[in-house]
């Protein structure tokens, strides 16, 4: 083959660069409908609640008179529910994850659990609503509370904690565990000092991904029985409950009936006073602002703690 | 051969073999250390010589399938490294280990140097103090990081931190010392350091080196095991292996004509 001249060359790399301005050009157009899209939805948003988008809003329970509703109820029970979907999700999926990446030996059971988280995952939200109403609400007596909520939420997060703990271990290099086994320690003690901390911004993400998720369920919560309409709040501990002047125990807002944001916002939009419209929007806004701010802060916790971990 | 010329054995295998799953890594090997002297293993990319290495801190016991047979003895009490009775952890509690990477731990210098410590429940600050000092002036590096021992180890250059990975296995008084290829990562003045403290170490512990660099084996061990094939080939003083190799195949190696 004779060898090239020099335009035969620069014509080959014109014709090569065409195609790299094309696929950029398709690059930005799929990533400007994505973002329009987004910001298109959230301004309509912010647009037709902006009425409703004061103080008020914010520290008043729902009422019959759109013009006076809030969603006080709804986001102390949305924070309660993440609380205790946070608070049953992330010991039971780092732990498990840990076991299935340090712990277990590689066989067949091993090869089935992980076919089935994967599958967990995959299992429609609706059907772990199913699933704890029977157990949570029903043979646990849990009733129509918080806990059963936040237990049912952590049910459908733990697929994406016990994965993204997974993922998180495997992305420490062999030789700091080698180097960890090398000195004598045991599995635990490279567990502690070493995998996971060096684990956590990566299970951190994980965990607040799988809570952002959790924050918009609508239907597991609706089937366990999440009241659409209610006028106060659970008991805070240490304060009188009722006129006997009882104080409420530490924990007897687990058991209290709740709302939570989507479901205060699909009660909304069912009613057919277009006035609510208006509120329904104004929540939704705050949802996204919530859903927002967590991702912001699982970002910037990441950053901070991975500027001290590298290899 | 004269009685004083005969050094203490510190361990010895003895019809060792291991297999990667099938596959036999590792054939018939037998083979003295030499207590207090330094032993450099040599020889082409996959003849064995890390996974022989590797054998004696049980690291292979990390991974699923594989397999020993024979025996590693281990003196002065005469302990089979290899039995299944004894806990890998018991012997990487008295063997430590340098790697081919310089592998610190993303914490400060002072907790690399003291995690070995405080694997063995030792949590006095004054005795960690102590401890963290000696080693790391073992390790010949003391003057370089006694004023910022609270960085963070991995900010070091390449040869600081294999020279930390050194203090970290020396912490805890190890009695045999391995050396994967420590100086592979290393520009050739790192090396040196290196190569100049196994000289130094020799004095306090035994030192099994793995080396692709025979100039290196020639200039830091006292004897020499040039392995081919999973084999050993021939085993010796430093001095007779290169300049009077008595297998074919070792001269070839030693003088370029192979690997």
């Amino acid at each position: 083959m004779q060898p090239m001249t020099t335009e035969q060359i620069r014509a080959l790399i014109a014709r090569g660069k065409l195609k790299d301005t094309i696929f950029q050009a398709l690059g930005i157009i799929c990533l400007a409908v994505g973002l329009l899209v987004i910001f298109l939805l959230v301004s309509d948003m912010l647009m037709r609640g902006l009425d409703r988008l004061n103080l008020d809003f914010f520290v008043e329970f729902a009422s019959r008179r759109a013009a006076q509703s809030g969603i006080l109820s709804a986001w102390v029970g949305t924070i309660l529910v993440m609380f205790v979907t946070a608070l049953a999700a992330v010991p039971l999926g780092v732990a498990a994850g840990i076991y299935l990446e340090e712990y277990a030996k590689r066989n067949w059971v091993t090869d089935i659990i992980e076919i089935n988280i994967t599958n967990l995952a995959a299992v429609p939200s609706i059907v772990y609503g199913l699933l704890s109403l029977g157990i949570f609400v029903y043979a646990f007596g849990f009733g129509q509370s918080i806990l059963s909520a936040g237990l049912t939420l952590a049910l459908l997060i733990l697929p994406i904690v016990i994965v993204s703990t997974r993922e998180a271990i495997r992305a420490i290099p062999a030789m700091i565990r080698e180097g960890s086994m090398a000195v004598g320690a045991t599995r635990w003690q490279t567990c502690r000092y070493h995998i996971i901390p060096y684990a956590m911004p990566g299970i951190l993400t994980g965990v607040i991904i799988g809570l952002a998720r959790a924050i918009g369920e609508t239907a597991p919560i609706i089937t366990i029985g999440a009241l659409t309409f209610i006028a106060f709040l659970p008991p805070m501990p240490f304060t009188a409950t009722g006129a006997d002047g009882v104080s409420a125990g530490l924990f007897d807002w687990v058991m209290s009936p709740f709302t939570v944001m989507p479901i205060q916002i699909f009660n909304w939009t069912s009613r057919p006073d277009p006035a609510f419209e208006v509120n329904a929007a104004a929540a939704g806004f705050v949802l996204m602002g919530m859903v927002l701010s967590m991702n912001a802060i699982a970002i910037y916790l990441r950053y901070r703690m991975r500027k001290n971990i590298k290899w | 051969m004269q009685i004083h010329d005969t050094p203490t054995l510190k361990a010895e295998a003895r019809n060792l073999n291991f297999f990667y799953g099938e596959a036999k890594a590792l054939k018939n090997i037998n083979m003295p250390i030499y207590d207090k002297k330094v032993t450099a293993l040599i020889g082409p990319s996959g003849c064995g010589k890390s996974t022989y290495l590797r054998s004696f801190n049980r690291m292979h016991d990390l991974y699923p399938g594989n397999r020993y047979e024979g025996e590693i003895r281990f003196f002065p009490d005469n302990t089979n490294l290899l039995s299944p009775e004894v806990d890998p952890i018991e012997v990487r509690m008295r063997i430590g280990m340098v790697f081919q990477k310089p592998n610190p731990f993303p914490k400060t210098i002072y907790e690399n140097v003291a995690y070995g410590l405080r694997v063995r429940g030792e949590n006095n600050k004054r005795v960690l103090d102590d401890k963290v000092e000696h080693a790391l002036k073992g390790a010949a590096i003391w003057e370089e990081v006694k004023d910022r021992l609270q960085d963070l180890a991995p900010n070091l250059s390449g040869g600081q931190q294999q020279r930390l990975c050194i203090a970290r296995a020396l912490a805890t008084d190890p009695e045999l010392l391995l050396f994967d290829e420590p100086t592979s990562a290393l520009d050739p003045i790192a090396t040196g350091a290196i190569e100049e403290l196994v000289h130094e170490l020799k004095k306090r512990v035994t030192i099994l080196i793995v080396t692709h660099n025979m100039q290196q084996a020639a200039r830091v061990s006292d004897y020499t095991a040039y392995m081919y094939l999973g084999e050993m080939i021939e085993f010796g003083k430093t001095d007779e292996i290169f300049i009077k190799p008595q297998d074919k195949r070792t001269e070839d190696y030693i003088t370029g004509r192979m690997g």
